[in-house]
């Protein structure tokens, strides 16, 4: 057991941070550093930065635009990209549909979409959830009926994310109302250009406009749209579910935060001395940042054991992952809430624009409307309840 | 990077969980509890036989020439077995005090003894005023020819009443807490003026009280502190990892109860409010784990800051983690896990003593903080 670098993988470690550090704009990177929201153009722009080194993509096959990296360099990579606040590459593009379509796809997706998808020329959005179907994904309802060389589509998805910068949509559609609900399901990739789709913005309570509803009234898909065979729509979308593990848990971004939360604790003041040196604050503080580093490493050994395990199958201890993350990235916010004290309070979103000077420190602006929005982290992707579940039957076998 | 053992470490862990596993189930440590020291004097003998008891000596002394990994990989199955035996007093405190203050002389004298089974060791420091404070001595040291002299008292000594030879810190200068006049002294057991009062622990091993009335000792260090606190530190290290072997069992213990004890018609287990609960015991012990590899890993840092952070954090989250998965393994076995007739109560009450050993969660939480805690501009 030796938990230290090989040479070479500290110099990638370098090489990863000068990267990140220098050729992403500072502009982008102080936006995430505060908690800002970030424009299309800012994603756009970060993720062809990354693209034009083949750094957007690495978890693609290398056949396709992928890294041929170890699990520890690809740790690495996911660090100090959070480290250096750098956004991370659009999820729905490289996590979600890339991976899709290059391992089902045929050929010809394969070449229309996967070059367009790893620069960011197509932004994609993902149509899983509905208002009926949450938790229980396997229940939706939105239709998909075969006309002849076009799909129709009726029905509605919400909860999608960044919709409003959206190309293209990938979906799961109901296909077949006869068999078993898993069985009668299609992943079928949607122009969001088409006529019939209107997407309607949710405001979170934080203000935000991150979601959205999508609606489809008689959409004309063409069959060529559709990502493998029809019907096998849910084992892509659990392909697609269990492809992120390691990342999921955003140590390194975590890490920033804590780094942070100590520098803007030092200019805040409790009482006759900054907060830093509260002992209040540090204890807590210190309790968050000993749950980081036991999940940094139960992170590194499951990167560790991924270079031995049979592609597919899973650490146990990679469970752990999104459950432990999702709480400290919210225990995080709190812990900046309580640095910017009474500056919690006014709400600027609606300054934008208007040249109105800020109230308060700049940095304090966005510390409520994060711990609200991150509420979010333990409720998505399969919230910690069901996380739970899955953990019970696939790992204890209960 | 690499959390693989080496073949060496495979062929130990192997042969130690195969002793553990032979020969330390349930009802067979109870009969070793029952025997008059409180422990096996055959099982210790096995020990020495293995190799164990000079784990973490100097091979030109005989001994196993370990490090804080081949030490992790022993206690965590100690951990799982209960083990009764003063290996930890002996080997883990005695020592590392041996190897990090002892001189050549010293240690070429004791170590072969040591390794070969014929001498026990154990630590006094505890005092009734000092809680985890290691300077905080009242026990007095002065000098007397070319030696010292003993006077004051030591508590709960961990297998202090077996011990052949016991380290000592007692004040040879300054006031109470300060660390600089506190030395290290080693005093034979049956020296005139120690008197010693043994006594069964909470979790069934021993430690005793004992009182020193002008005993005369050897020297061991007049500036032993830096020694002392990385010993400690690596004895905490080896408490995170014999801790996960306990919680690793009270896990596997409780989740096989779960899947077989029936309620209204069916396994508990099939209980989703049982299963959630069981799945953070899970968490909790594999968080556990990370950090006990963490301390092992950093328990041989010679920056004592470093060390001490690291060690620290392990302390709080094994503290934290083991509370839970304690509480929780009893809580979900329901009145089985309340009987002394039951294992799992047994690791319960281990967990519960190392939760406090050398500091509970909170102390270390406390100490981490006033460092300025794990992470920093360079991480």
């Amino acid at each position: 057991m030796d938990l230290s670098f090989t040479p070479e993988e500290l110099a990638f470690r370098e090489e990863a941070r000068r990267f990140f550090r220098t050729e992403v704009p500072q502009s982008i990177r102080d936006k995430v550093r505060e908690g800002e929201g970030l424009t299309k153009d800012d994603l756009v722009t970060s993720q062809r930065i990354l693209n034009s080194r083949g750094w957007a993509t690495v978890n693609w096959p290398v056949a396709v635009g992928g890294q041929d990296w170890t699990p520890v360099q690809i740790y690495m990579y996911q660090d100090e990209m959070q480290l250096a606040h750098v956004p991370a590459p659009i999820a729905f593009n490289v996590s979600m549909v890339g991976p899709v379509i290059a391992q089902f796809g045929n050929e010809e997706q394969k070449a229309r979409f996967l070059p367009k998808t790893a620069n960011a020329d197509i932004f994609w959005c993902q149509g899983f959830s509905e208002p009926g179907s949450g938790s229980d994904l396997a229940s939706l309802r939105t239709r998909a009926e075969r006309k002849g060389d076009k799909y129709i589509v009726n029905g509605q998805k919400i909860w999608t994310t960044l919709a409003q910068y959206a190309d293209w949509i990938f979906c799961l559609v109901r296909t077949d109302t006869s068999v078993k609900q898993q069985e009668g399901i299609s992943f079928l990739l949607i122009d969001m250009k088409t006529p019939g789709i209107t997407v309607r913005p949710i405001i979170t309570i934080d203000g935000g406009r991150e979601v959205n509803e999508v609606f489809f009234d008689n959409v004309e898909v063409p069959a060529e749209n559709l990502v493998g065979q029809e019907n096998k729509g849910w084992d892509y979308a659990k392909f697609l579910l269990g492809n992120e593990r390691t990342g999921i848990a955003r140590v390194g971004m975590s890490k920033a935060k804590v780094i942070r939360i100590k520098e803007l604790a030092a200019l805040e003041f409790a009482g006759e001395r900054p907060l830093i040196e509260d002992p209040r604050f540090q204890e807590k503080l210190a309790a968050v940042e000993i749950e980081l580093k036991a999940l940094e490493m139960t992170q590194l050994r499951v990167v560790a054991d991924e270079r031995k395990m049979a592609k597919g199958r899973q650490n146990p201890a990679s469970s752990i992952l999104k459950l432990k993350g999702s709480v400290i990235q919210q225990q995080l916010t709190e812990l900046l809430m309580e640095v910017v004290g009474p500056y919690i309070m006014p709400y600027q979103r609606d300054f934008d624009g208007n040249n109105e000077p800020t109230i308060g420190p700049d940095y304090a602006t966005e510390a409520a409307p994060m711990y609200f929005n991150y509420r979010k982290v333990s409720i998505y992707g399969g919230s910690n309840e069901i996380q739970h579940n899955i953990i019970a039957k696939a790992i204890l076998g209960l | 990077m690499d959390f693989d053992l080496t073949e060496d470490q495979r062929l130990l862990k192997e042969s130690v969980d195969r002793l553990i596993a032979d020969q330390y189930s349930f009802s067979q440590r109870k009969g070793y509890a029952a025997e008059a020291p409180g422990w096996s004097a055959k099982m210790w003998a096995q020990y020495a036989e293995m190799g164990l008891l000079g784990l973490p000596f100097e091979e030109t002394l005989g001994g196993f020439g370990g490090g804080p990994v081949e030490t992790m990989i022993v206690m965590e199955t100690f951990g799982r077995g209960l083990v009764l035996e003063p290996f930890f007093a002996t080997v883990i405190l005695g020592g590392g005090l041996l190897r990090r203050a002892g001189s050549a002389a010293l240690r070429g004298a004791l170590i072969p003894q040591v390794t070969a089974g014929k001498l026990k060791l154990a630590f006094a420091h505890v005092e009734r005023q000092s809680r985890y404070n290691l300077a905080d001595v009242t026990t007095t040291a002065k000098r007397q020819g070319s030696g010292y002299v003993l006077d004051g008292a030591k508590s709960v000594v961990l297998h202090g009443d077996c011990a052949d030879k016991i380290f000592v810190t007692a004040r040879i200068s300054g006031e109470r807490r300060d660390a600089d006049g506190v030395g290290l002294f080693l005093v034979d057991a049956n020296a005139p003026g120690l008197t010693r009062r043994g006594y069964p622990t909470q979790d069934g091993l021993r430690a005793a009280e004992i009182g020193l009335a002008g005993v005369h000792a050897e020297t061991v260090s007049e500036h032993a502190m830096p020694a002392i606190e990385h010993t400690i530190d690596e004895a905490i290290a080896a408490l995170c990892a014999e801790a996960v072997g306990t919680m690793q069992v009270m896990h596997d213990t409780t989740l096989e109860y779960l899947k077989t004890r029936k309620q209204f018609g069916r396994a508990i287990g099939s209980f989703q409010v049982l299963q959630h609960r069981s799945v953070d015991m899970l968490v909790a012990l594999e968080q556990a784990r990370s950090m006990a590899m963490f301390a092992a890993v950093m328990a041989s840092e010679e920056n004592p800051i470093e060390r001490r952070r690291a060690i620290s954090a392990a302390k709080v989250q094994i503290g934290r983690s083991g509370k839970h998965v304690g509480q929780e393994a009893i809580q979900l076995h329901g009145g089985i896990g309340m009987t002394q007739e039951y294992s799992v109560g047994h690791s319960f009450k281990r967990m519960t003593m190392i939760e406090q050993m050398f500091g509970s969660a909170d102390d270390h939480l406390a100490a981490l903080a006033k460092l300025g805690g794990l992470f920093g501009k360079a991480a």
